[in-house]
């Protein structure tokens, strides 16, 4: 579920607001979103694929955690918009569907694309 | 109150692939188009978050007969090799489309040419809404349509909803309407289905029109315990063991699915892709990005480590059942509603069963695109006889109970999902069980008619419920009709296929549920 939405990186552009498919986020008296209804979150990872600066972070758990995540650790780990670059979205970056080829899952038979 | 009237000749209820498709091919017809989402165009959806494998088959007659041979046993001989053709071609066309029109940045075999099998979901999507929106479609994101609405000789003449943001409801009269809003999942939190409650379904139901292929109706896919993510084609490379080591026998990400779910109801399951080799496991990697979140963010390396998994329920988002279609522009039995995607029923180019990938999405970008311009047809040929006809909202349980109003959506969603998620129900069927769990959901169903109506965005969750609710006993009332097993529908209590069950099983009504063979028993395939 989206656990994070961080209020040092992000830039009140209301992407995820827009996009979240479930209508998680509200906007915040400060600009910034709130996570309104987060059990409606279907960790979907798609908000965090639009945010443009990598200030949201999805965990794969779809159920809450009890305190969230700590945000120093995950950008240490690299994880703050690690799938946004996986799929190659944001400036100078090869789109991830250019990429994709993966392995035939008959070993003779085609690559799988998806 | 505000309410929003808008007028078009077409109204699409649904932004996934097969509305999307639908909204761009009705507008590039001449029609006026309106696109309501439960979501947002783009992100919403199976496919947005999933991405597909996608049937897409050179035209070369070898390679389009093996195609069509393929599956055919596995659907248990219910497709129709005409439909199956056109799909072929109308899928070729399209992906076709998507390079040249879209400009989707396919990956490139040794020799330069584009692979067009395959659609990673936010691309993908993220530029279908470039083309609807270039095409002149109306979008109202974040706006489900909640009911439709039908003129005197119970034609339908558009739909009524909620917009969620703006928080007011709004209305579209139309000439025509679409509906692709997925098929359902009963909120299992499966990968991007949580929007796909089966309204849809619901509201063809309400406005007359019958539904096909119920029965197949369970599937089930694999994800790392307490994830989301329910992409499998990969744990085609994987070995399943017991909580102590040792191997699962039999456990398979395609045939094996019921040995996972029967031993998942007593104990763990655990899992490895160890039968990968590290060169597919790079490629698995640029495939499959979304596949790896659940790993690399609770720091599992799954080709080396052992994690638990588990079967999160996909109803018929990977099923095969849904509307029933009656004409080659996915025309319904009803005048002016059309139907597409998972919305539709999918037998008619795989039977009983879809399995790994393909055929949904492809049956999504076809069945949109005909309904679309089938559509745009039917309001071209009403024309100005349809301007300012009276017009009656359809929408009962859940919008206008029988008996005083109350609340509780929630609680109608816990007791449908207590029936459909279990294995021991809907995966691993058997009377005993079924005929209990029916009798429960009709409970629920009588309960939810009398009593439940939702205000504001409300409204929008008691329809979801009762469309869930209405779809399962569908769903229940066909596997027991379908005294056999067939394509994904396993009787545990009757376990052969019985040859004068080879017609699809049609099925329809709210208050009374009932159930016919469409035909009598198909010939044997030659
Ligand atoms: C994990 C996963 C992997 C898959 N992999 C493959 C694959 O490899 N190959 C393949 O062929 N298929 C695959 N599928 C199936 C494929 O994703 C679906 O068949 C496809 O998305 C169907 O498209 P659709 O447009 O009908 O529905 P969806 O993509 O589900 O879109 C439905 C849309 O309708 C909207 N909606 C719902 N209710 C309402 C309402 N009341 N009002 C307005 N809008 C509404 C939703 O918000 C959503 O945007 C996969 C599915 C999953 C879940
Ligand atoms: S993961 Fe998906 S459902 Fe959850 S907040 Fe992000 S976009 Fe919304
Ligand atoms: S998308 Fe990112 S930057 Fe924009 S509002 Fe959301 S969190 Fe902030």
């Amino acid at each position: 579920m989206i656990e994070i939405v961080s209020r040092e990186r992000c830039i009140a552009c209301d992407k995820c607001i827009a996009v979240c498919p479930t209508n998680v986020f509200d906007r915040g008296a400060d600009g910034i979103p709130v996570l309104t209804r987060q059990s409606d979150c279907q960790t979907c990872f798609m908000c965090e694929a639009y945010c443009p600066v990598d200030a949201l972070f999805v965990d794969p758990r779809s159920h809450p955690l009890p305190e969230p995540p700590d945000e120093a650790d995950l950008a240490a780990e690299g994880l703050l918009g690690s799938y946004r670059e996986q799929i190659g979205w944001g400036r100078g970056r090869t789109p991830g569907a250019r990429l994709a080829v993966g392995p035939s899952l008959n070993r003779s038979g085609a690559p799988l694309t998806s | 109150m505000t309410i929003n009237e808008i007028d078009a000749d077409v109204l699409v209820a649904g932004g996934g692939p097969a509305g999307a498709w639908a909204a761009v091919k009705a507008a590039e017809a001449g029609a006026s188009v309106v696109l309501a989402d439960k979501g947002y165009l783009g992100t919403s959806g199976a496919t947005a978050s999933a991405g597909t494998g996608v049937w897409y088959v050179e035209p070369r007659p070898e390679a389009r007969e093996a195609a069509m041979a393929s599956r055919e046993g596995l659907g248990g001989y219910l497709a129709d090799r005409e439909w199956m053709a056109r799909v072929l071609d109308q899928t070729y066309a399209n992906m076709n489309e998507l390079a040249e029109v879209s400009r989707y940045p396919f990956p490139v075999d040794d020799d330069g040419r584009q692979i067009r099998r395959g659609l990673q979901g936010p691309e993908y999507m993220r530029r279908m809404r470039v083309r609807v929106r270039r095409a002149g479609v109306r979008v109202l994101d974040h706006s489900p349509v909640t009911e439709l609405l039908a003129d005197g000789s119970g034609a339908v003449a558009g739909a009524a909803g909620y917009r969620l943001r703006d928080e007011h409801p709004f209305r579209v009269t139309a000439r025509a309407v679409v509906l692709a809003t997925g098929g359902c999942a009963f909120l299992s939190k499966a990968l991007g289905c949580d929007v796909n409650t089966g309204d849809g379904a619901l509201f063809a139901a309400e406005a007359g029109a019958e539904l096909s292929g119920m029965e197949f109706s369970n599937a089930y896919a694999i994800a790392p315990a307490f994830t989301s993510v329910t992409k499998t084609a990969f744990y085609s490379f994987a070995t399943f063991y017991h909580a102590d080591g040792s191997v699962l026998e039999g456990a398979g990400s395609q045939r094996g699915r019921s040995v996972i779910a029967r031993t998942l109801l007593t104990e763990p399951v655990l899992c490895r892709i160890d039968k990968a080799t590290p060169e597919e496991q790079r490629a698995m990697r640029l495939a499959q990005p979304n596949f790896f979140l659940p790993f690399d963010r609770q720091g599992i390396d799954p080709f080396t480590d052992l994690f638990p998994v588990t079967l999160l329920a996909e109803g018929t988002v990977r099923g095969t059942g849904g509307i029933r279609i009656t004409g080659p522009d996915c025309a319904t039995t009803v005048p002016g509603l059309y139907a597409a995607g998972d919305a539709a029923t999918r037998e008619l180019i795989c039977g009983g069963f879809t399995g790994g990938g393909s055929h949904n999405s492809a049956w999504a970008m076809s069945s949109g695109t005909w309904a679309g311009r089938g559509a745009a047809r039917h309001a071209a040929e009403l024309g100005g006889r349809a301007t300012g006809r009276p017009v009656r909202a359809l929408g009962e349980a859940g919008v206008r109970p029988a008996g005083p109003a109350t609340g509780g959506h929630a609680e109608y969603v816990r007791a449908v999902q207590a029936e459909v998620l279990p294995y021991d129900k809907n995966l691993l069927r058997h009377a005993d069980r079924l005929v209990p769990a029916l009798d429960a959901l009709d409970r629920t169903w009588r309960e939810l008619a009398g009593t439940l109506r939702g205000e504001g965005a409300g409204l929008v969750r008691a329809r979801s419920a009762a469309a869930m609710t209405a779809h399962a006993r569908w769903m229940y009332s066909a596997a027991l009709a379908r005294t056999e097993t067939r394509g994904m529908h396993k009787r545990q209590d009757l376990p052969e296929q019985d040859p004068s069950q080879r017609r699809r099983l049609v099925t329809g009504g709210l208050h009374e549920v009932w159930t016919r063979p469409e035909t009598a028993a198909l010939a044997v395939a030659s």
